[in-house]
């Protein structure tokens, strides 16, 4: 009944597959679970099996139109109700929209006596009854080990439980079946045994007291499926896997630049910022400025109006919007505008891997621009290095595929080199900034080098980096005979120069002062000359003109003298003595 | 093949003051059985002749008994929560009891029927 749809996709290796709907379990079994067939969950005790197995019914019926019945051994229909409405998940409605079957099967052994031969052709026929009511597709037998806790006829049970396996084939249900985990097989009574196509363990595993949920496939007939222990996620939107180790490395790469915040870094990165989409590396040990860059960036990138995500493993939201505060930046408006949100968690909460199983349900959810990792050397507080860079190289390739901004800072210890951080992943990063304690003159300043900008030309010059009442401020350092002075030795130096220039300013006054005095001693020597030249000039005329004077009385007693004689007067005669006369007396 | 099929799957209440009743009347314990089934197997008609006798040997006249095919009525084995078959189900007097097979062993059913001390 009720089978093949067009929802199921045939897989190409020619098993056909129902889709379950969960998050990450389709991509890992390629498609789904094998159609028509049961499939066994097992695990220990609270690992998620009867979850797993009620989200394959939910989302069969909301999402694929799958109607689909529950067999419970040990919960009663309420109590299911009860504990999914906590995931979200409304049972009653689904079974008043005859998308759900809840049957409670109740096996109380006080109340049984076994009289002689029986079967369980009651159960099948309940099971038979459900399925036909809804048009069921799917079915869940949770968990049906029960039974052997119920009867105790063994060889009846389990020749039943075979008749039963294959009457769910026959109606072409696709079913789940959970069992509890036994010492040695995967369930205490060997349900693997009847049920061979498709077998799904679910383990909790604890490593250094952090516990992670992990999902494996043991065996999928007929079908290629992942190998690896997934692992994976209970929340309140139920149930997620992360196929993490399955991204390749074809992301796309955007040439769109954004600004870092810090005017004269983006000067440094060739004038534009950073590329979009790429990882950037701040490291540097404690106290050098790490979450203030991260900040900076945050606060320009929801000035653009873009989503930010802020993943802090030290630090609580408020203190960090508090902190913020004291360096000129208003975090607290952007969250409430719903622009940037903050998960703050201990990076000991949980595992290593379900630190990236939160990441990537949170960038879904958010769908951020920008992600900041504050810091993620603190990751190793719950995870060797190697699994820590194994977990990051996959978070960079998931947030590059989602062309998402991500900024990384990392705190390097003060002992080792600080061209290396602490888990060798700088080779991954596109923008390493490096942030360094320049110690001197009994200070400690922070110097900002830019180490690699994969694909811009880049400044080469460390500058200074001070944090001020208005955020973070680039400086040249001082380059000069003494080194490279930075702080209060960098500003000595420069009063030094100021006062250096200042005397060579006053010098040039005087001298100009000198100048100028010489000249108006000069101009008032040349106003005296001139009215000496006057003077002398004056005594000339006056002499001339008393000779003048004198040659005019000459003329004329001449005359006089001439006609008192009474001469024959030459017609010429007199000019011409007066001539001869003038020229004998000069 | 069944006597009554619409009997309620006990509100206790109700079939307890019935039963209270009942007791007035014969100052005996009075037996409401029921017996699923599942098709005429083998099984199915042994359970059936053997019930027949145990109630008509030691609780004549005070025992009501209904088979129910659950084939037919596969409603009823949900109510009655029917796993194994066939089964018969002690609802009252109470406490409620259930046997299953097919009821070969009439000791343990008298034992668990509580129905020998009354002789």
């Amino acid at each position: 009944m009720a089978k093949p749809n067009k929802k199921t996709k045939p897989a190409a290796d020619g098993v056909l597959k129902t889709p379950t709907g969960i998050k990450g379990l389709d991509e890992i079994t390629g498609g789904g679970l094998p159609q028509g067939r049961p499939t066994l969950v097992c695990g220990g005790t609270g690992c998620g099996k009867t979850l797993l197995a009620m989200e394959f019914l939910v989302r069969g019926a909301t999402q694929f139109d799958e109607p689909g019945v529950f067999m419970s051994f040990e919960e009663k229909s309420d109590e299911l109700t009860k504990n999914f409405a906590s995931l979200g998940f409304d049972l009653n409605e689904l079974v008043g929209q005859n998308k759900l079957a809840i049957d409670y099967v109740h096996l109380e052994p006080s109340e049984i006596e076994e009289a002689g031969e029986y079967d369980l052709e009651g159960l099948i026929i309940r099971l038979g009854h459900a399925i036909d009511t809804i048009g069921a597709g799917r079915v869940v037998l949770d968990t049906i080990e029960a039974l052997f806790s119920g009867l105790s006829n063994e060889a009846v049970l389990r020749s039943e439980l075979r008749r039963l396996f294959r009457y769910l084939k026959d109606k072409g249900v696709t079913a789940i079946v959970t069992g509890e985990q036994g010492e040695r097989t995967f369930t205490r009574f060997g349900l693997e045994e009847y049920v061979a196509d498709c077998v799904i363990f679910l383990s909790h595993g604890i490593s250094q007291q952090i516990a992670t949920r992990r999902l494996r496939i043991v065996k999928y007939r007929g079908s290629a499926h992942g190998t690896n222990e997934y692992p994976f996620l209970i929340d309140s939107q139920g149930f997620s896997v992360m196929p993490v180790s399955s991204i390749g490395l074809d992301h796309p790469a955007s040439s769109e630049r954004i600004q870092s915040g810090i005017p004269r870094l983006d000067t440094m990165l060739g004038g534009k910022g950073y590329y979009r989409g790429s990882s950037i590396l701040v490291t540097g040990t404690a106290g050098t400025g790490k979450s203030s860059m991260a900040a900076h960036f945050v606060d320009a990138a929801c000035r653009r109006g873009e989503r930010c995500l802020y993943f802090a493993f030290e630090e609580s939201q408020n203190q960090i919007i508090r902190n913020m505060q004291s360096i000129g930046i208003d975090l607290g408006k952007w969250v409430a505008k719903g622009l940037l949100q903050f998960q703050n968690a201990r990076a000991s909460l949980c595992g290593l891997e379900m630190h990236l199983v939160i990441m990537h349900k949170a960038v879904d959810r958010f769908d951020p621009a920008i992600v900041v990792v504050d810091p993620i050397s603190n990751l190793v507080a719950a995870a060797t290095e190697a699994e820590v860079k194994s977990m990051l190289s996959r978070l960079i390739d998931f947030l590059k595929m989602k062309q998402v901004t991500a900024f990384y800072t990392d705190l390097t210890s003060t002992s080792g080199s600080l061209e290396r951080t602490e888990i060798g992943i700088s080779s991954l990063m596109d923008t390493w900034l490096l942030l360094q304690a320049m110690e001197g003159s009994g200070e400690r300043n922070r110097g900002l080098y830019l180490l690699k900008s994969r694909g811009m030309a880049h400044s080469n010059q460390v500058r200074e980096f001070i944090l001020s009442g208005g955020g973070i401020q680039l400086r040249d350092v001082y380059i000069g005979p003494g080194g490279v002075l930075t702080g209060s030795a960098r500003l000595a130096q420069e009063a030094r120069d100021k006062a250096e220039s200042l005397m060579c300013k006053q010098d040039m006054e005087r001298k100009r002062r000198d100048i100028e005095r010489k000249k108006t001693a000069i101009e008032a020597q040349i106003v005296a000359l001139r009215s000496e030249l006057e003077a002398e000039k004056d005594d000339l005329d006056r002499i001339l003109a008393e000779e003048k004077q004198r040659d005019e009385t000459l003329a004329s007693e001449n005359l006089d003298r001439v006609k008192a004689r009474q001469a024959d007067t030459a017609a010429g005669l007199p000019t011409s003595s007066a001539k001869t006369g003038t020229g004998g007396r000069k | 093949m069944s006597k009554k099929t619409d009997i309620e799957t006990a509100p206790v209440q109700d079939s307890a003051t019935a039963f209270e009743l009942a007791l007035k009347e014969t100052g005996q314990e009075y037996y409401i059985l029921r017996l699923y089934v599942a098709g005429m197997t083998p099984n199915s008609q042994r359970a059936i002749e053997n019930v027949e006798l145990i109630c008509k040997e030691h609780m004549q006249g005070r025992f009501e008994l209904e088979i129910i095919d659950i084939y037919q009525q596969p409603a009823l084995a949900k109510k009655g929560q029917i796993v194994a078959a066939p089964t018969l189900v002690k609802e009252l007097p109470l406490p409620l009891r259930k046997f299953i097979g097919d009821m070969s062993q009439t000791e343990r059913i008298l034992v668990g029927l509580d129905v020998r001390k009354k002789d």
